[in-house]
């Protein structure tokens, strides 16, 4: 039942975009890989609405004072077992913003991350190879 | 079931019709809206504080970083403000080239706002053609200028990056396509039934409505009002194309879309014009790294309606105080107004119809604009308040 259950999971990853406070340049990049050029829909991957459906937390944009609290929420509403991994500069460690009053850091100081892509912003053949990576390790058992 | 009472429906931070952290609460009674409150705020970084630790040479990063999408007319508007108070002038070929990256952002910009709307209103198969279509302009930005996001092209006194004319051919081939598909959607959007039913009078703004509440760019000139900086008050080389300003009077989405269509085209003239009469010459003047004291505005027609940068300096190499003001924040008024008395169903597609982009408007002044825990909701209270109404 594990076996499959991970089957499915390797296959077929469903994804949640969140933007805690990003530029936006790496929500279009994301929003392209999705799209027909790139079409990551051809691996299986999913862009989800619901937290409580997705597997995979993709987190672009520095983690701002106001959206951190619904970033731990959602990330608590994920089943498990979930993964997080960051798009952009910003997500990975602050990026530009990373000294501003109002901005925490990177997505690792919040939640455990296990992705990174960085780039400003990365294209979209880097998103696909992050989360190709990410399979990978959840393929390994992590 | 409690009709007549009115119930919030929470909407946001985190919400599929939403690419960006940003909360409303709607009022709504039985399914037409009454009250909208937004809660605005979540994007915001502090980046004005950051402004005024950075040299300027490092600012012009940090301002492309404001927004992704319109990055290109950020930095515009940053060096013109800068310029100003050095009082230099950026060589007529930077200008040109100015011109040529901007329109080809306007086209990136709309394009992915017709995307968008037709996502919202649940066609997905124009969603996934156009953006197919986008990246014929994201290709030339890559060509043009090695990043399909941030260009990096503006300097202080010019642009960092020449275009050379065996670009030119390429540009243009690339224009060729894309006028051919645009005037497909244009057709589509005119004729789609899937469309006129969804976006026809739907969030109305009347003209009237739309100056009093101070909207800007594409939806101003979708209410009828001739608007547009380009025309009005000409900055790099819009004084020396001709081009039209796009109206239309539906005042509804149906004609924000019409108008960003048709925009797109005249994006797709000008850079034909600009490559055609482009001058030779330098494409930058060396500045001095302190900028004397003093303050100045400058203006910018974003791909999402007026920009306005304000810059105070005191003679050193940092800015003393550094402001935005993004088209956004200037259309969430006329937002609210749209939205009332429309349905809940149709609150995704006038959201949409603004091209809202949170990251540009998350300003310091506003963060605590209409603040009020009483009406930011959790899920959970909201269902604590449906059960305790037995609604």
């Amino acid at each position: 039942m594990s076996l499959l259950k991970k089957w499915a999971r390797v296959r077929s990853p469903w994804l949640l975009h969140f933007n805690t406070g990003g530029c936006n340049g790496c929500d279009i990049e994301l929003v392209a890989a999705l799209t027909p050029r790139f079409d990551v829909e051809r691996f299986g991957i999913l862009l989800e609405g619901s937290p409580r459906h997705a597997d995979i937390l993709a987190v672009t944009g520095p983690v701002t004072l106001q959206v951190k609290d619904r970033l731990v929420r959602i990330y608590e509403q994920m089943p498990e077992p979930k993964y997080v991994i960051a798009i952009g500069s910003c997500a990975c460690s602050g990026a530009p913003f990373k000294d501003c009053y109002n901005v925490l850091g990177g997505v690792d100081k919040i939640l455990p991350v296990d992705a990174y892509v960085p780039g400003c912003p990365p294209k979209p053949e880097a998103i696909i190879d992050g989360i190709v990576k990410l399979i990978k390790k959840i393929k390994e058992g992590k | 079931m409690g009709y007549g009472s009115v119930i919030k429906v929470p909407f946001g931070p985190q919400h599929p019709a939403l690419k960006e952290p940003e909360h409303f609460t709607f009022e709504v009674e039985g399914d037409v809206v009454v009250n909208v409150k937004p809660r605005i705020g979540y994007n915001h970084r502090g980046i004005e504080k950051a402004f005024e630790r950075r040299t300027y040479i490092q600012n012009i990063y940090l301002a492309e970083r404001i927004c992704g999408i319109c990055s290109d007319a950020h930095t515009t508007c940053y060096t013109q403000a800068i310029e100003n108070l050095l009082g230099v002038e950026a060589p007529p070929r930077a200008k040109y080239i100015r011109v040529i990256i901007a329109e080809l952002e306007r086209i990136h910009s709309h394009s992915l706002w017709v995307g968008i709307a037709a996502h919202e209103i649940g066609f997905d198969t124009l969603f996934m053609y156009v953006w197919r279509d986008r990246e014929v302009v994201m290709n030339l930005f890559e060509m043009i200028s090695g990043n399909r996001v941030n260009y990096a092209t503006n300097t202080i006194g010019g642009v960092r990056r020449d275009i050379p004319s065996e670009m030119f051919p390429k540009i243009k081939k690339g224009l060729d396509v894309l006028e051919k598909r645009l005037k497909y959607y244009l057709d589509v959007a005119q004729t789609e039934q899937t469309i006129l039913k969804r976006t026809s009078g739907v969030g109305i703004l009347k003209p009237k409505d739309a100056v009093e509440l101070c909207a800007v760019g594409p939806t101003l000139r979708a209410s009828g009002i001739k608007n547009d900086v380009r025309a009005d008050d000409p900055y790099a080389a819009y004084d020396e194309i001709p081009f039209n300003v796009v109206t239309h009077d539906g005042c509804d989405v149906l004609s924000r879309i019409i108008v960003r269509c048709k925009e797109m085209f005249e994006s797709i003239n000008i850079i034909r014009y600009a490559l055609d009469h482009i001058p030779s010459g330098m494409i930058r003047v060396r500045v001095p790294m302190a900028v004397p004291e003093g303050e100045t505005v400058s203006r910018v027609e974003a791909p999402r309606g007026e920009l306005i940068h304000y810059a105070k300096s005191n003679g050193t190499m940092q800015p003393e105080r550094y402001k935005v003001r993004s088209p956004t924040l200037g259309n969430i008024p006329a937002l609210c107004k749209m939205l009332l008395g429309g349905r809940v169903a149709d609150i995704p597609i006038v959201l949409a119809g603004i091209d809202p982009c949170f990251a540009c408007m998350d300003r310091m002044a506003f963060v605590d604009l209409k603040t009020n825990k009483k009406w930011v909701w959790t899920m959970d209270e909201l269902k604590e308040h449906v059960r305790r109404n037995n609604l």
